[in-house]
């Protein structure tokens, strides 16, 4: 199968032609994206919705694993911009059947996709989709990865970097928390790479040993093992999803023990900066990662990160299929 | 080609709208040029509604062909246009293109009551069924193919037309 070019996401022009992860993405691109991200917010605001650069597109969410908050946000985003959107829930249909991945996008691409939003449980399963598209002469069709395996969440990440922008105006003179279940985690690592970008000048990692991937320091953050050390001084606190599968192993003792040394409570994050902010992906497992005080308290910015993230969407659907 | 100045086209297009404004009148100006003629507008006739501001690169017909170039950024309309007389204010008319997609963009914030366009120069060329109610300049020659007509403002505010040949 012949490969993709030097980097797989972008055109020889050097413009957006996928979207699989933030790992190596360009700052000029994240900021590009982020900056068109901005008027896309004002079209909620409006009368009619909907803006007419997708016309005639067939957006296709393809989500192999569930997932009720990114699918509606895709499909919110892609009907404002007046596309065509087809969801398929693969997680009970084909594939139970046994039909491969390439097979599923060559049907889809047979129905007319011009762009898959791609959800699986392996990591790199978009990368294969673009490279497929690749090797069958089907550049024209994107792939955006919609969260793949443990690898990359970078809408999530992208999304994350615009709320930051959006209360802090400035990335490099913060600090910034990344805290919990991080060696599970596909958002901590676009967060990551996200921040590294954009020039975030320190960026930590809280949490337990057990939930931090070995060498995680080589990603360029400072680790702690210890929330009251990890929380002070910092600007900006990003709590991960503690999965409720990883309580089968021996990974952790229990969800109250949890709560009790890595749970974000109001008192822990009195040692952050007054003007915090506490960001969290969704669903938050309330009284286990977060406190509800917390959660619903002035410093989270949690629901603005779910508005945030139909502009942020909107925005790389716009940029992958203009042009 | 001697271009006259500016701010003088600016006194006589405001001269052109002031009899034809009616109280709940509003401006609003495209992106960049249009902004800035706008502004001038504004004060100069003293309206009372706050200048709206559209940005058309979410509604050009060209977006499948050449995705989005410059940054766009956010439109502004302050205020309802349902019925509202409006007049859309641009700084050049040329094929027409970009005053098609402010309208289709403008339809998305409600039902304006009437839609006159006011531009300082229209230099021909139309591709579209579209005429300017205000204009104080219209140029009789084409200019050369692919050359651009553009309004720019100094830092003291001052508007200037220039010509940049392709």
């Amino acid at each position: 199968m012949p490969k993709l070019g030097h980097d797989p996401q972008l055109t020889r022009n050097g413009e957006l032609q996928h979207l699989l992860t933030l790992d190596g993405l360009p700052k000029a691109i994240l900021e590009q994206i982020l900056d068109i991200a901005e008027p896309f917010t004002e079209v909620a605001e409006r009368e009619v919705k909907k803006l007419p650069m997708l016309r005639g597109k067939s957006v296709f969410n393809v989500f192999f694993e569930n997932s009720t908050r990114t699918r509606t946000t895709f499909e919110i985003a892609a009907k404002r911009l007046s596309a065509d959107v087809i969801n398929l829930n693969v997680a009970t249909s084909s594939t139970t059947k046994g039909e491969t991945l390439l097979d599923t996008v060559d049907n889809l691409c047979a129905m007319g996709a011009d762009m898959f939003v791609v959800r699986h449980a392996s990591s790199g399963a978009p990368y294969l989709m673009a490279e497929h598209l690749h090797a069958t002469n089907r550049d024209h069709i994107s792939v955006v990865n919609a969260g793949d395996g443990r690898h990359a969440h970078p809408t999530q990440g992208l999304l994350d970097m615009y709320t930051i922008r959006h209360y802090k105006k400035d990335f490099t003179n913060l600090v910034v928390a990344v805290v919990g279940d991080v060696l599970h985690s596909r958002v901590a690592r676009s967060e990551i790479a996200a921040l590294t970008t954009l020039g975030v000048p320190e960026v930590r990692v809280i949490g337990p040993k057990t939930l931090l991937p070995t060498g995680v320091e080589r990603m360029g953050v400072r680790v702690f093992h210890d929330m009251n050390e990890g929380l002070k001084g910092v600007d900006v606190v990003m709590m991960l999803r503690l999965q409720n599968e990883r309580m089968q192993g021996a990974l952790l003792p229990s969800s109250q023990e949890y709560f009790k040394v890595w749970g974000l409570t109001p008192e822990k994050l009195a040692l952050a900066k007054p003007d915090a902010i506490v960001l969290h992906p969704g669903p938050m497992n309330r009284g286990v990662e977060i406190d509800s005080a917390v959660a619903d308290g002035q410093h989270a910015v949690i629901l603005p990160q779910v508005t945030f993230g139909i502009a942020v969407r909107m925005a790389v659907m716009s940029m992958l299929a203009g042009g | 080609m001697e271009l006259p100045d500016a701010n003088g086209l600016c006194e006589q297009l405001a001269a052109q709208i002031r009899p034809q404004l009616t109280p709940d009148t509003a401006l609003i100006g495209i992106h960049t040029g249009g902004v800035w003629l706008a502004e001038r507008l504004h004060a100069a006739l003293g309206i009372a509604e706050p200048l709206g501001i559209i940005d058309v690169a979410f509604y050009r017909d060209d977006f499948g062909s050449r995705g989005l170039h410059a940054r766009p950024r956010k439109s502004d309309i302050p205020f309802d246009i349902d019925g509202r007389p409006l007049i859309l204010v641009d700084d050049v008319l040329y094929t027409g293109r970009t005053t098609r997609a402010a309208l289709n963009e403008l339809f998305d914030y409600g039902r304006p009551g009437r839609v006159d366009l006011a531009v300082l120069v229209d230099r021909g060329e139309r591709q579209l069924p579209i005429s300017p109610r205000y204009c104080p300049l219209t140029l009789t020659e084409p200019l050369p193919a692919g050359s651009r007509l553009r309004l720019s403002r100094s830092e003291a505010g001052e508007l200037s037309l220039r010509i940049i040949n392709a």
